[in-house]
């Protein structure tokens, strides 16, 4: 059977007849398709009698041929003329491969379009949410017993403590980063003592929190997302508000309270690891002493400076929540969807982080927390 | 069945193989995960042109065993040849020889959900055929289409967009885009609805005597296995415990095996056989004076 589909073309009485010959299978098709396409004049017939053996690819390569020649199909036995009616069947209704393709500009402004109603009905969706985690909230404060207290606990211990490593190294090293870029700048000027300012007020006011708003975001609100949108996939969610289990008591709360109480703690861990390693940094590139180091520190860094990280942190933590637990929450169709839902939770939080951010620091300067 | 009926004929098997009549043949296998074993010294032969429904408890390992043959799972110990090929230490380049002679049908139809289904049957074709113009390889996608009967709109719609059981003929239309000898099917007919099921069936009978499939089929439907099956292999105690037509299994005395085909819905599904395919009539119940199953039906309430 290693005989390679062919056909020629023969003049019979009556007309020119294709004479197909060899095995019409899909791996021993080879330059057949082309040849026969290069047959434009008309035939008569095709000739399957000299064949040895037809698949569907085959079979479809005749009926396709000799609709196109106009041709009839002779010399088929029985299974070769079933496997041609097979494929040919219903061959009037034209299959399309891809959806038909819209016009560019049109595409770009219906995208511009989706985006602008999305992000609005994002934002009226996390208003809502609010709206119900504040009630949700209000209900605890009146009936303290229905407060899943070992899930809150759970929830500290995955937000919390086994983030104490990651969040400590990247902040000693943002410390160690800080000082040294800091300390090349004020070099130029002989103020290198005043890496201790810089390390000291950045931190603490801004980056500390900044930096383990990003990582919590990361790290927890993305968990949150995947967590309850697989639970939504599988209809745990259904099956709880069926038995009489309020999702947001057992579910959104507990993650909500970890991050809001987690994050000041974070953040003031994380601030102090990275005045540590800017310490650190002094100590060994700038020759300032440990002892000097924190002596300075309490002289430039006021206290309110740990006032302004503070009470950030908590909204962060509020926010990261939030938007980790909304979007879980979307999740409806299919698994591809909370891969969709986990990453935006992430984008938006982190986003809306810095946007609120950027407030806080009009608002400090207002009220004089320089 | 005695132990020698089960026994198989080596000899036998060998000229089978020789002559082309045996597709798969799997011999002492043996598969563990960590402490589990599924699979001890199992033997099975699977006949060239015959679909061959599979069944078992579950956790049995009848899918465990499809990505044996398939070579998704290395067996611990055995022998697996298909066309009288091993399927164990192979080279790449063979087992791709190999693959281009079989399709797979997984549970949950397993299609690319980045590409329309049309382009879901066309990448077989172009992975195993890369010489096949573009033209020819949508038009054989849409006559895989049309076979499978799905209908022509389904061509540009993406996975996420079809049914169930659309999706599970859009997974049966690539699996047969590279004319296979032999075809897999993992629960073909789990989770449709009884008209989508029943013409499933019909569809895989079909497309099995025209294109002269052998079809390797992994069931828990009892309808399933009356109406298409040629014979049926039964997997317990982690070995195939018995193969042959129904009627051979329900002579045999394996309490498993009678409990299967002789529960309420296998005779359900033997008297809807018997019926030859005529709507079933609503109280559906055991003929022979036992206890009613369902217990209100409308003779019983007046």
């Amino acid at each position: 059977m290693n005989d390679a589909a062919h056909f020629t073309i023969e003049d019979r009485d009556g007309g020119p007849v294709l004479r197909m010959g060899g095995v019409l299978a899909i791996n021993f098709l080879g330059s057949l398709p082309s040849d026969l396409d290069a047959v434009t004049e008309p035939v008569k017939a095709i000739d399957l009698s000299d064949i040895d053996h037809i698949d569907t690819i085959g079979a479809w390569l005749v009926h396709s041929h000799a609709q196109r020649l106009g041709a009839e199909i002779t010399g088929a036995d029985d299974d070769t003329r079933r496997l041609i009616d097979a494929v040919s069947a219903g061959s009037e209704n034209v299959v399309r491969v891809r959806p038909d393709a819209t016009p560019a500009v049109q595409r770009i402004l219906s995208q511009i379009g989706e985006a602008t109603i999305l992000s609005v009905q994002t934002l009226l969706g996390l208003l809502g949410f609010f709206g119900s985690v504040l009630i949700a909230t209000w209900s605890l404060i009146r009936h303290p017993s229905r407060l899943r207290i070992n899930a809150v606990v759970q929830r500290f211990e995955v937000v919390g403590v086994s983030a104490l490593g990651i969040i400590g190294l990247m902040s000693f090293l943002i410390g160690i980063v800080i000082a040294q870029q800091g300390s090349v700048q004020l070099r130029q000027f002989g103020m290198e003592v005043l890496t201790v300012n810089l390390v000291g007020r950045l931190t603490f006011r801004e980056l500390g929190v900044l930096m383990t708003a990003i990582m919590v975001a990361g790290r927890s609100g993305s968990a949150f997302a995947a967590q309850i949108g697989t639970m939504k996939l599988t209809e745990e969610i259904d099956a709880m508000r069926t038995i009489g289990v309020s999702p947001m008591e057992a579910l959104i709360m507990p993650r909500i309270i970890s991050s809001v109480v987690l994050m000041p703690l974070l953040g003031f861990y994380s601030s102090l690891v990275a005045v540590f390693g800017g310490g650190f940094l002094c100590a060994i590139a700038l020759d300032i002493p440990p002892v000097t180091f924190v002596q300075r520190l309490r002289e430039v860094v006021p206290i309110t400076d740990l006032w302004v990280g503070l009470v950030k942190a908590p909204v962060f933590g509020l926010i990261i929540g939030m938007t980790g637990c909304f979007q879980g929450l979307q999740v409806k169709a299919n698994a591809e969807e909370v891969g969709l839902r986990t990453t935006a939770a992430v984008v938006q939080a982190i986003f809306m982080v810095i946007v609120i951010d950027a407030f806080f620091a009009v608002f400090f300067t207002w009220v004089g927390w320089i | 069945m005695s132990d020698e009926d089960l026994a198989i004929d080596e000899e036998k098997v060998e000229e089978a193989i020789r002559a082309g009549e045996i597709a798969v043949k799997i011999r002492g296998l043996r598969n563990s995960f960590g402490e589990q074993v599924v699979h001890e010294n199992l033997d099975l032969d699977v006949r060239a042109g015959e679909i061959l429904g599979v069944v078992g408890g579950s956790g049995t390992g009848k899918s465990v065993l499809l990505r044996s043959i398939i070579g998704l799972q290395i067996p611990d110990e055995g022998e697996i040849e298909v066309f009288g090929q091993p399927i164990i230490n192979r080279t790449d380049e063979e087992t791709v020889a190999l693959r281009k002679r079989w399709g797979v049908l997984f549970q949950g139809g397993a299609l690319f959900s980045t590409l329309t289904v049309a382009e879901n049957i066309a990448v077989p074709l172009r992975e195993f055929y890369p010489h096949i113009g573009n033209k020819l390889r949508e038009d054989i996608a849409a006559y895989k289409i049309r076979m499978t009967g799905l209908p022509a709109e389904a061509g540009p719609k993406y996975p996420s967009e079809l049914s169930g059981g659309m999706r599970k003929r859009a997974g049966l239309a690539r699996a047969l885009a590279i004319d296979p000898d032999l075809l897999f099917l993992d629960e073909p007919t789990a989770g449709l609805d009884p008209i989508g099921a029943a013409s499933f069936d019909e569809q895989t009978r079909q497309l099995q005597q025209t294109l002269g499939l052998t079809v390797f089929l992994i069931t828990h439907d009892l309808d399933t296995l009356y109406a298409i099956c040629d014979r049926v292999a039964v997997l317990a105690d982690k070995k195939v415990i018995a193969v042959g037509t129904i009627e051979e299994l329900l002579a045999t005395e394996h309490p498993w095996i009678q409990e299967y085909f002789n529960g309420p819905r296998g005779r359900a599904a033997v008297s809807a056989q018997k019926s030859h395919g005529e709507p079933r009539t609503p109280p559906d119940l055991p003929q022979d004076g036992e206890a009613d199953p369902v217990g209100d039906t409308p003779e019983k309430d007046d």
